[in-house]
């Protein structure tokens, strides 16, 4: 099952909750403000680290372009909207709107 | 045609998050339950977030000038939708137990709830 996340984490509970729900292996993929949650030096660092541990933790490149983000927390992934399209091909998708 | 139609009957989860009156989402969200539920779809709804919210008894909404449809939850079981489950975290953080919902409900750890997600062929979010 593919998560998507596409709140910022500052004004949604998504990240938050979703976390509860994500079981280990399944990927997860932060997309549009989403994207927030995955800066290096942001508050959600060791939350972020800590999922890359257990789940391929993914961050949609044009959105992390878009918005100035060029560091992200170790083990993030980029990948570019042929990578989304991807993972939902071989993932059940689960958007966390 | 007809026939074939019948036979399709796919896992549909519904996930309502948000709280019942500062959005349609959740009302729509029922909307689409009970026509699916016409289909006789395979239908499961969690209450995550604020969208435990929208099972509070005695909600009167005349003051805000709209109607309320907390009392649509009763006719689901009509509709053999019968596995609402509510995520115990969400329940707790808000102070509410099983005896404030309008329905009976099925109070599930958020690790049991990401099971059955996996289990379905589509998951709808609210």
């Amino acid at each position: 099952m593919l998560h998507t996340i596409n709140h910022s984490p500052f004004r949604s509970t998504s990240l938050e909750t979703s976390l509860r729900f994500i079981l280990p292996g399944d990927p997860v993929l932060f997309m549009e403000d989403g994207v927030y949650a995955v800066t290096a030096g942001g508050k959600y660092k060791a939350a972020i680290e800590k999922l890359a541990q257990t789940n391929p933790v993914y961050a949609l490149g044009p959105d992390l372009k878009a918005r100035g983000i060029a560091a992200v927390v170790a083990n993030v992934k980029e990948v570019d909207y042929d990578g989304f399209v991807e993972l939902t091909e071989e993932h059940l998708v689960n958007s966390w709107l | 045609m007809a026939e074939e139609t019948e036979e399709i009957v796919k896992k549909f989860m519904h996930v309502m998050r948000r709280a019942p009156h500062g959005s349609i989402y959740t009302y729509e969200g029922l909307e689409m339950i009970l026509i699916m539920a016409a289909f006789e779809q395979d239908i499961t709804v969690v209450f995550v977030d604020d969208g435990v919210y929208s099972l509070v008894k005695k909600q009167e909404t005349d003051g805000i000038g709209i109607k309320g449809f907390a009392n649509t939850y009763r006719a689901l079981d009509g509709y053999d939708v019968e596995k609402l489950y509510v995520d115990k975290t969400s329940m707790e953080e808000r102070g509410l137990t099983e005896d404030d919902f309008i329905v009976d409900v099925e109070v599930k750890t958020s690790e049991e709830i990401g099971k059955l997600m996996q289990e379905q062929d589509v998951i709808v979010p609210h």
